[in-house]
């Protein structure tokens, strides 16, 4: 729909470059239509995928196999309705882009990637949910218009991918947040506010909501960070690479590696299938090896 | 109320001609943060939204080929004159004309009220107004800081132009955001728009302040909560009042500037402000003019019902994808512009309640 809508807009309005350059970048999405009856009536070969440029992409994004070589090794890919991404139809604060990612029906999950096929920097982040549920909330930055994925990897290998289409005026990688802006980052740096919650509000009535509802406890924080791309003139990236949450016993209940588009003073939500005990430490480091280090009673 | 012996349109006690820098003129940088501020009145994407609902009779027939907005002058009462916008969010078939701006003949020239979403705008409300009443325009004056109160200057450029220190400072920082904005959304209709900022400052006093041109007497209040600065203009004589931002009947209200608690703070004085003068039409920014109250009751059971949603989802751990997709209420469903408005409300205001409940629990060590 939000294509759609860009390209009557392109129509009454051709002095509007953001949208004609919009326009002309959803052609392809257009020209493909054409192909997959093509492809329809050849017998499925071993070679199908080769011929097809968006190797099965429902959003027929051409990057996507560059991508799936970069990001996931190279190894074989399906698009599989388990994974679900969810995010608004456009950003309203392409800065703060808020995404969930959840994993239902899939066993022997490894770890799941968060890919952006039009950020100038694709890869968002990379979560191993260990103990965890295969669950994952944030707000990311985006440059333009674009599919926002979530590649899953299962224990055999095979990569399960889900995504969803997140409209937007555009540039949220290349300017700079409201801490480096007024420099209040170096009072905050490495800050941590979190909280535990009793279950996973998908199981409350109040929120019917995505996630499958499977969660006995949530845990959401905010680490205080720039977040900084280098993609704004004169600041180098700086950005929160690792991320983990230990109990009590100092036992690794999941691992995060973020990148830098995550929004500035990041927020994440994660789920838990049994009720967590106190005493959670939440560490980390960012790309200049400041530690991250809180406890959270 | 007391009339001033003031026979001119000028403002008896305006720190007179206090004139404003001129903004530059550059290309519009590339500045996120601004347009992000600018956004609510200001759709990511206009996603379609339908054009029927209780105020489908009063939108102006727009023709697009010929960027005509088809604006129509309706007399509210001798003298006084509403221009009305759709009720709907900012979309090329409408124009982006979105906004109820208006007009006072005063006995000594005529009082525009806002100036609409671009030079077009502009240039064909004072046509319309020289087509309207014979009396020359004289003054301009602006409710608030959004880019529909004042994108259409260029049609006044020759007259005075008036906001309060707040709004003006504000237009001087989001001008250059809006404008790059709206031509993504609304194309040709922004053709030629360049800002012309106001060049007056208006000072109110908490109390409020009369406003003398020719023999009608305004009332002029600054509020806040919808933006920093809010200004209702009440003419007691016609029984009419310009409620701005303040009020938005039958619509989502926009939130890129607001504070909640000071906005229904504001909504309680205005309703003592309107029942005091007496008002009996009230022009809201956006959406239908209205008898009464209804428009400032919706707009409170609006912000009431998100201020009540939004702490008590985040004290449940809802993260913003959650809040998206959360039960509304059916009255609040039905309301204009709610499937791009409502996104807006989540963008704008749904962290400060997430941090609220997160608090500081976390010690670092």
């Amino acid at each position: 729909m939000p294509s759609a809508q860009l390209k009557s807009t392109c129509r009454a309005t051709l002095s509007c470059i953001a949208a004609v350059l919009l326009c002309s970048w959803t052609a392809p999405v257009s020209a493909a239509g054409d192909v997959k009856p093509v492809r329809k009536t050849s017998k499925p070969a071993p070679s199908a995928a080769a011929e097809d440029p968006y190797e099965g992409d429902p959003f027929k994004s051409l990057p996507w196999g560059d991508m799936r070589r970069e990001y996931l090794g190279g190894e074989r890919a399906v698009f599989d309705e388990r994974v679900t991404v969810r995010g608004p139809a456009f950003a309203e604060d392409p800065m703060n882009v808020p995404v969930t990612v959840s994993v239902v029906g899939l066993k022997d999950i490894e770890r799941i990637v968060v890919l952006v096929d039009r950020n100038p920097i694709r890869r968002v982040l990379e979560y191993q949910p260990m103990t965890a549920l295969p669950a994952v909330s944030f707000r990311f930055k985006l440059e333009q218009a674009s599919p926002v994925r979530a590649a899953v990897r299962t224990r055999d290998g095979l990569w399960h991918v889900g995504g969803t289409w997140v409209d937007s005026a555009g540039g949220g990688c290349t300017v700079s947040g409201a801490t480096r802006k007024d420099g209040s980052w170096t009072q905050t740096l490495g800050q941590v506010s979190a909280r535990l919650f009793e279950s996973s509000p998908a199981t409350t009535e109040a929120s019917p909501v995505p996630g499958g509802g499977a969660g006995a406890a949530r845990l959401r924080l905010r680490v205080m960070h720039p977040m900084d791309t280098g993609l704004v003139g004169g600041i180098p990236a700086f950005y929160i690479s690792r991320l983990s949450v230990r109990d009590a016993a100092d036992r690794e209940l999941l691992r995060l590696s973020t990148y830098e588009p995550v929004s500035e003073n990041p927020v994440f939500s994660f789920d838990f299938p049994d009720r967590l005990a106190g005493g959670l430490r939440i560490v980390g480091t960012d790309n200049n090896g400041n530690r991250i280090d809180a406890r959270l009673e | 109320m007391t009339a001033q012996p003031t026979p001119s349109w000028r403002l008896p006690d305006l720190p007179s001609q206090t004139r404003l820098p001129a903004r530059r003129c550059g290309p519009a940088p590339r500045r996120l943060p601004a347009l992000l501020a600018a956004g609510a009145v200001i759709a990511c994407a206009a996603a379609p939204t339908s054009a029927a609902g209780p105020t489908a009779g009063t939108a102006p027939q727009v023709d697009v080929a010929r960027l005509d907005y088809g604006l129509r002058a309706r007399s509210l009462a001798p003298g006084a004159w509403v221009v009305e916008g759709a009720n709907a969010d900012f979309a090329v078939a409408n124009g982006c004309n979105i906004i109820n701006t208006g007009f006072f003949s005063t006995g000594a020239g005529v009082v525009v009220v806002n100036t609409g979403t671009s030079r077009l705008y502009g240039e064909q409300l004072r046509a319309l107004i020289q087509s309207t009443t014979p009396e020359p325009v004289v003054q301009v004056i602006h409710l608030n800081l959004h880019p529909d109160y004042f994108l259409g200057n260029q049609g006044f450029a020759d007259r005075p132009r008036l906001a309060t220190a707040l709004t003006a400072a504000g237009i001087a920082r989001e001008a250059a955001a809006y404008e790059t904005n709206l031509f993504r959304l609304c194309g040709d209709w922004m053709k030629g728009t360049e800002t012309r900022a106001p060049d007056q400052v208006l000072q109110v006093p908490t109390e409020g302040r009369r406003w003398a041109v020719g023999q009608r007497r305004f009332e002029l209040h600054e509020l806040a909560g919808h933006t920093d600065s809010d200004l209702v203009l009440i003419d007691r004589a016609s029984g009419v009042a310009f409620v701005g931002g303040l009020v938005f009947a039958d619509r989502v209200p926009t939130t890129p500037h607001a504070r909640i608690p000071q906005w229904l703070r504001s909504l309680d004085r205005l309703s003592a402000l309107l029942k005091e003068a007496g008002v009996k039409t009230v022009v809201p920014s956006h959406g239908p003019v209205h008898e009464g109250e209804r428009g400032l009751a919706q707009t409170r059971r609006f912000l009431q019902w998100l201020d009540g949603g939004f702490t008590r989802w985040a004290q449940a751990g809802l993260d913003m994808n959650e809040v998206l997709r959360a039960p509304v209420p059916a009255d609040i469903r039905a309301l204009a512009a709610f499937d791009t408005e409502y996104v807006r409300n989540v963008a704008h205001l749904y962290p400060r309640y997430e941090q609220q409940a997160l608090g500081g629990s976390a010690r670092s060590r």
